[in-house]
């Protein structure tokens, strides 16, 4: 005899990101009870988001206790780099994953004495699309375009354009060399997020690093 | 390719319902994808069919229904969709638009049995 089989339809009805969603939520619950403001930085590999650090760091350590994650693929470059300004740091490896989640930073975190910090720089890893979907406890996205990457960035990726709240557009000393217009670049991200502050800015100069400092300092 | 991140999430969640429902045999799971999404509905596709080829939930089907970005107007109310995710009214030309759909990366139902 055949065995009968029933078809059923379960009705679901759940975020596929909810579990990452929620440990988010509890890192974020952790850097408040430590009084620290979180940043998730992003931006594609080589716009600068490191160097960035560097020239934040310089900037901000004298007021401020700066406290860095770093997230990569691979190697600790980046957490030497910034190990020697003489803040803590950690270094995440994904091995292979293309963005930070939630577990991943408290994981890291927990390396750091979140008492020290006051501001926390979550440095994603380098790429336009994946970690703008994922949340990892930050109070805001801060994201870098460089001039080298060309002005139609913002409606190609528009999920990070959309998800951060600070723009940083990064390598302004080498506009005389590149075809990039920074007005399109500005037209293109407020269309994706009316709501976007804009930072021009030259990690190599220094140029526009006091005025991105300044905003972050009134945001702690 | 974070698809395949998001994948392995869904298969838990796909589970943890199964085991809820006592069911044992997966036949087709209906997601919602927004447009707003950096998710690729090919790569999740592929991603899905890797993880669950061998396991007992080999031989399911993935139904991905896109969902448009769509917003409303806080100045004058009006509700659109968002096309070339450009943030602004077709009406008023305002720029405070909240999104009404076009975020979602859902579970929405499963066939089993």
């Amino acid at each position: 005899m055949r065995e009968k089989q029933t078809v059923m339809k379960i009705e679901v009805v759940r975020n596929i990101l909810e579990a990452n969603d929620r440990i988010a939520l509890e890192n974020r619950a952790i850097f408040d009870s430590n009084a620290l403001l979180a940043v998730n930085l992003m931006s594609s590999p080589g716009a600068g988001k490191t160097s960035l650090l560097e020239r934040t760091i310089d900037n901000l350590k004298s007021e401020l206790n700066l406290g860095v994650i770093e997230g990569d693929i691979q190697s600790s470059h980046d957490a030497e780099r910034v190990a020697k300004k003489g803040i803590q740091v950690v270094q995440i490896n994904t091995g292979g994953a293309c963005h930070l989640d939630g577990n991943m930073v408290r994981n890291a975190f927990e390396k750091l004495d979140l008492s020290l910090i006051n501001l926390l720089i979550i440095e994603n890893v380098g790429n336009l699309v994946c970690p703008a979907e994922f949340k990892v406890g930050e109070h805001f996205k801060a994201m870098i375009l460089s001039v080298t990457e060309g002005d139609d960035k913002p409606s190609k990726y528009p999920l990070m354009f959309r998800e951060s709240e600070a723009l940083l557009i990064n390598k302004i000393d080498l506009l005389p060399y590149v075809d990039t217009s920074l007005d399109r670049i500005r037209e293109e991200s407020l269309k994706v997020n009316p709501g976007l502050v804009i930072f021009e800015i030259s990690c190599k100069t220094g140029q526009g690093i006091m005025e991105w400092c300044r905003w972050l300092r009134e945001k702690i | 390719m974070h698809e395949m991140a998001i994948a392995e999430n869904l298969i838990k969640i796909i589970r943890e319902e199964m085991k809820i429902n006592g069911a044992d045999r997966l036949r087709s799971v209906l997601l919602h994808v927004g447009a707003l999404t950096a998710v690729v509905p090919e790569a999740l596709s592929f991603s899905f069919g890797l993880i669950i080829s061998g396991t007992e939930l080999d031989g399911a089907d993935l139904i991905i229904e896109s969902i448009p970005l769509r917003g409303i107007c806080a100045d004058c109310g009006r509700e659109f969709e968002i096309r070339e995710f450009e943030f602004v009214c077709p009406g008023c030309e305002g720029t405070d638009i909240s999104e009404l759909s076009g975020q979602e990366l859902s579970i929405i139902e499963m066939e089993v049995g």
